[in-house]
């Protein structure tokens, strides 16, 4: 059980990444992007056979950056200068990259055993770590600089940060890069700390990314960009735990997993929305009463 | 300052939907100068308003700003000119960010947004002061989300990120339709002297026909796409509602039809 959550606290780390990518397509530019399925594996291949030609893991690491920012942009431009429906672009992305990933293979698996790793001689969790809180922080500062306040008010009012200068097609095309930069440096983490790199990796990764934001939002809340991007790197973590704690549960499989988060976003999608609708309506009805008595009471004194 | 020469504008051309928006439109405006539009439903007044910032290209004509001819600028590099103020009051601010960051977006019109931090102790101070020009206790609550703002809050606020940078031009469209006559008086008197202090040159759309006299120095009158009436400074003064309505029946042949119009 111990080593399984350790386990889990690797990987959410490593998957923090990838997560806090997703919250800044989905969150902050108000884009539902589905390359990250593509681009996560992007990471993965460019880091394995990088990594096993012989260059530095870390160079590696770099131009897995590079490459997941490379596809965003594509998805970026084929949504702003080719008027592509967004999630139509992210989706053709996500096809055209499966193509790209096995080119870059070369063979659906790669194996890193042999090879040169960024975990040798130094503990995952830390490293993770590290990773999580640098890319955290830089974050929370990117979103206070007047290039990040552009991001973020394309998602919140375009037409008003137009109104104020500023390039939408360029702010989205800038946001969803850095996503997919993002997205497939977490990809390239998780090449290397699971010594693999493959085809299907990043199968269904979009749903854990919405599912990791999710999970933290409701639970740390995201009043800030500060409490957002921490809440989303907790999220990642729960995320891993609740799947290894599933996986330990008899009758199900590994491959039940992707059910089981869609049900758990279904169900943090439908709970606050419910609950909301439920309180609002409480609220009227309670302050239509009060409205009612504090009539009645002045019609009374008249009498 | 600015130049509307023969502007024209079709909507859905070549459909059975074809409509005239905007025909042969004609208006130059001095610097300083405030003009109140009026008009009836689907005049071509926000037509006008949107092909002078650039949300629409013409079909045919000429816009020009301070000289520079703007016809085919896109609508993000217009705005360094170009302020506005929108009718919906949810429609000028971003609801999830605060006032100052708020503000500090609106600080950067027609300027490059690089890596420098939005707000910081010197430009908070900046935001702090022109928020308390509003008078509504806005600088106290800088850090709170705009979405907590009240519809006449939050287009007082619109009005000032519009007009602190000093735009050449300042665009009003209906500003004060949409909130209750207190708050609708308040943005009013708020845009009276913001414009007069500022200098701004001005073009307001508004529904409120007493309004329209009261405000600025010109006035113009649209309908069916086309300015059926400019009235200058010196005949602006002495204009009443009844003499602008039965200026209206005799150039159109028709009463003034707007279910929303007020007559003041």
């Amino acid at each position: 059980m111990l080593v399984s959550l350790t386990g889990a606290l690797e990987s959410g780390l490593l998957y923090a990444l990838m997560a806090l990518g997703v919250f800044i397509t989905f969150r902050i530019l108000d884009f539902p992007d589905l390359t990250v399925d593509g681009s996560f594996t992007t990471g993965g291949a460019i880091a394995a056979v990088m990594t096993i030609s012989g260059v530095s893991p870390w160079i590696a690491l770099l131009c897995a950056f590079l490459g997941g920012a490379l596809a965003g942009l594509c998805t970026g431009l084929l949504h702003t200068k080719g008027k592509i429906n967004g999630l139509l672009s992210g989706i053709i992305m996500m096809i055209a990259l499966y193509s790209i990933n096995l080119r870059i293979l070369g063979k659906p698996n790669v194996s890193l055993r042999n090879a040169d790793n960024i975990f040798n001689g130094i503990d995952p969790i830390i490293a993770g770590l590290l990773f999580a809180i640098i890319i955290k922080v830089g974050l929370d500062w990117f979103f206070k600089t007047d290039l990040g306040m552009s991001l973020r008010g394309t998602g919140d009012n375009n037409r008003m940060i137009r109104s104020f200068g500023a390039n939408t097609d360029r702010t989205i095309i800038i946001g969803v890069s850095l996503s997919n930069a993002l997205v497939a440096g977490s990809g390239a983490l998780i090449a290397f700390s699971s010594n693999a790199a493959n085809a299907t990796m990043g199968v269904g990764i979009i749903v854990a990314g919405l599912a990791s934001v999710i999970i933290g939002e409701a639970i740390f809340g995201a009043k800030t960009i500060f409490r957002a991007t921490m809440a989303i790197v907790l999220g990642a973590i729960i995320y891993r735990l609740i799947y290894a704690i599933a996986l330990r549960v008899g009758w199900l499989d590994a491959s039940d997993m992707k059910l089981i988060t869609s049900i758990i976003i279904i169900g943090a999608l439908i709970i606050p929305t419910a609950r909301k609708a439920m309180k609002s309506k409480a609220v009227a009805k309670r302050r239509t009463e009060e409205v009612m008595n504090s009539i009645h009471g002045i019609n009374g004194g008249d009498r | 300052m600015l130049k509307v020469e023969s502007v024209s504008k079709l909507f859905n051309p070549g459909t059975v939907d074809e409509k005239i928006a905007l025909m042969n439109a004609e208006l130059h405006l001095k610097k300083g100068d405030f003009v109140t539009v009026i008009g009836s439903n689907g005049a071509g007044k926000s037509t006008l308003m949107n092909l002078i910032s650039g949300v629409m290209k013409p079909d045919a004509g000429n816009i020009s700003i301070d000289g520079n001819n703007v016809t085919l600028v896109p609508e993000h590099k217009r705005s360094q000119w170009i302020g506005r103020v929108f009718q919906d009051p949810m429609a000028g601010t971003a609801p999830r960010m605060t006032i100052e960051e708020n503000m500090a977006i609106a600080y950067k019109r027609g300027l490059a947004r690089g890596f420098s931090l939005g707000v910081t102790g010197k430009t908070r101070k900046i935001f702090r002061e022109e928020l308390h020009r509003l008078g509504i206790g806005l600088e106290n609550r800088m850090g709170a989300k705009v979405g907590l703002l009240s519809g006449g809050e939050r287009q007082a606020l619109s009005l000032l990120m519009a007009t602190f940078t000093r735009p050449q031009i300042l665009l009003l469209d209906e500003h004060t339709a949409a909130l209750d006559p207190a708050r609708a008086e308040l943005v009013t008197t708020l845009t009276e002297a913001i414009v007069r202090e500022l200098n701004l040159t001005t073009l307001m759309v508004t529904h409120n026909m007493e309004q329209a006299i009261r405000l600025g120095n010109r006035l113009i009158m649209m309908d069916k796409g086309r300015i059926i009436l400019q009235v200058d400074e010196d005949r602006k003064k002495d204009l009443t509602v009844e003499r602008l309505l039965g200026e209206f029946e005799q150039i159109s042949g028709k009463k003034m039809a707007d279910d929303r119009v007020v007559l003041g």
